[in-house]
């Protein structure tokens, strides 16, 4: 799949940003006034800006708002209602905690609940999808809720917590690889299952339907960068996991704090472009690629 | 909508003869001719004259080769447009109701109007049955010619799908495939018509009639081969000295 520096984008700092709300939702960190006002505006900006970015990859995104329509069925538009949900209800749940000096636990339970809900349905528009099956699998959801939650509580400055989620986010990420890199051969689908001609012989493309390059080709046969993919694993896997989880362990600051924060974001952008750039479409059979 | 109808009245669909198609290409630009000046947006091209073109089809052709185990390699031309799915992901992803399925006759469109241009029905289609048009930024698919099929204002004979009206082998059918007393369905039957990628469960409508074995081409001893025998014999005098002088070479 093609790595959109949008979706790329929007993923990360929207996962961030709504694993943030979360910890806030449940009154972790427990302050209030112009500390919670700093910490609802960090997770604010991450995650509206997040999901502003996400828009720029639509062909019409003056009509994103007839994405609210089809929450019965696509996950893409329960994706939406979940986001403005959740941003609504803790906003009206900072108010309290910065203004009022309210804790209105309820709602900030509810706010929690929609922020990890939001970051479930943009893995399950991923997850649906039978035709990338490094996507297709439980571990994809785990993955996203896992590092939102890890991101989250690091940023809520939460030092034990942080240490356990990342452990648990490093774990997943470590077994979403490793199945992800035989999801394609166990799904069945080859060159011979998509012509149908697999049962008469060795199925091999012949000549491509056009000499150029067209839109399928482009937004699904993703082949650059492939060869750095194991540097790549390791960078975004010590970035992302290690060097917080050691920053983490020394004795605290702030500026110790800051590096683990900025090296978790490079690691967790860097395992989405991988997310993305190492997804293999099956229309890309067709064209003898894969 | 795009949740998907429980039935179709009909199920309208292309029946693609791998058999008999010749790989001209006349069906892609048809389609193209066709479809870019009536339903909807126009089917762009990008740098169409320059280094580096192209542009949103509806109808491709792709060639394969299938080597049996035995016997010689086969060139199989194979178009691939949408199959019109029963169980059709690019409906349900739709975040918009652009993308939906027609009870009265299961084909399947979208509604350019209300397309945003986030490209999920593409992710989701096995077959990369739907391009984005890079102009217009609207999805585009093949409408298995609705503006054409119904339409009183054409002689009877045109009132099929352009890539059929046009294929000069007579290698695309159409017809109701919900019918199984229809031509189409008959000669699915026949020829034992198959699903591509039938393991990823969305049911298309469109089936493909496999090629059928080639003749084999048996090991024969020609009682005249002995008399054909060549009868050159070792060059001698200049053109032997010439032979071997570049041998040498």
């Amino acid at each position: 799949m093609h790595p959109a520096p949008s979706v790329i984008i929007f993923t990360t700092l929207s996962g961030l940003g709504f694993g943030l709300l979360f910890f806030l939702g449940l009154g972790v960190p427990d302050v209030s006034g112009w500390v919670a006002f700093v910490f609802f505006l960090i997770a604010y900006a991450l995650s509206v800006g997040g999901l502003m970015a996400s828009t720029f990859h639509l062909g019409h995104p003056e009509r994103a708002w007839k994405a609210f329509t089809q929450w019965r069925s696509s996950w893409l538009s329960r994706e939406g209602w979940c986001a403005v949900i959740a941003l609504i209800v803790m906003g009206l749940y900072a108010l309290g905690v910065v203004f009022a000096g309210q804790r209105w636990s309820a709602l900030g339970l509810l706010g929690a609940a929609f922020s990890l809900a939001t970051v479930f349905t943009t893995s399950m528009i991923y997850t649906q999808l039978k035709t990338i099956p490094r996507w297709n699998m439980a571990l994809t959801p785990a993955m996203f809720l896992s590092f939102s939650l890890a991101g989250g509580a690091l940023l809520a400055g939460q030092t034990t917590v942080s240490i356990i989620l990342l452990v648990v986010a490093a774990t997943i990420q470590a077994l979403y690889w490793w199945r992800g890199d035989t999801a394609l051969a166990r799904s069945g689908t080859d060159i011979g299952t998509a012509t149908g001609l697999g049962s008469r012989g060795d199925v091999r493309a012949f000549e491509p339907p056009h000499t150029g390059t067209n839109y399928l080709l482009r937004e699904f046969v993703h082949v650059v960068g492939r060869k750095h993919a194991e540097k790549l694993r390791i960078i975004s896997f010590v970035l992302a996991f290690m060097a917080p989880v050691l920053f983490l362990l020394l004795p605290f600051s702030h500026a110790f704090a800051a590096v683990a924060v900025l090296s978790h974001i490079a690691g967790v952008a860097t395992s989405r472009w991988l997310f993305f750039a190492q997804a293999e479409h099956v229309v890309g059979l067709y064209y003898g690629k894969r | 909508m795009t949740q998907l109808p429980q039935s179709t009245d009909r199920k309208m669909g292309l029946v693609i003869d791998l058999d008999t198609c010749v790989g001209c290409h006349a069906c892609v630009i048809s389609c193209k001719g066709w479809n870019t000046e009536n339903y909807g947006a126009p089917l762009s091209d990008q740098d169409a004259y320059g280094a580096d073109p192209s542009g949103t089809f509806l109808n491709r052709v792709h060639s394969y080769e299938v080597q049996p185990a035995g016997g010689h390699a086969q060139l199989i031309h194979f178009p691939k447009s949408c199959l019109h799915c029963e169980d059709a992901p690019c409906v349900t992803v739709c975040p918009t109701g652009a993308s939906y399925k027609r009870v009265e006759d299961g084909i399947v469109l979208v509604n350019e109007s209300d397309c945003i241009g986030c490209g999920l029905c593409a992710w989701s289609c096995p077959y990369g049955a739907r391009e984005l048009d890079a102009a217009e930024g609207v999805m585009k698919k093949c409408t298995l010619c609705v503006d054409r099929i119904y339409n009183e204002n054409l002689p009877e004979v045109d009132r099929v799908p352009s890539c059929v009206r046009t294929c000069p082998a007579g290698a695309r059918h159409f017809g109701d495939l919900g019918d199984p007393n229809s031509d189409v369905s008959k000669l699915v039957a026949e020829r034992e018509g198959m699903d591509l990628m039938h393991e990823m469960g969305t049911k298309p409508v469109n089936k493909y009639l496999p090629p059928r074995p080639k003749d084999q081409i048996e090991e024969q001893i020609d009682i005249l081969a002995p008399l054909l025998a060549p009868v050159a014999e070792e060059p001698k005098g200049f053109l032997g000295w010439l032979d071997k002088a570049l041998e040498k070479l």
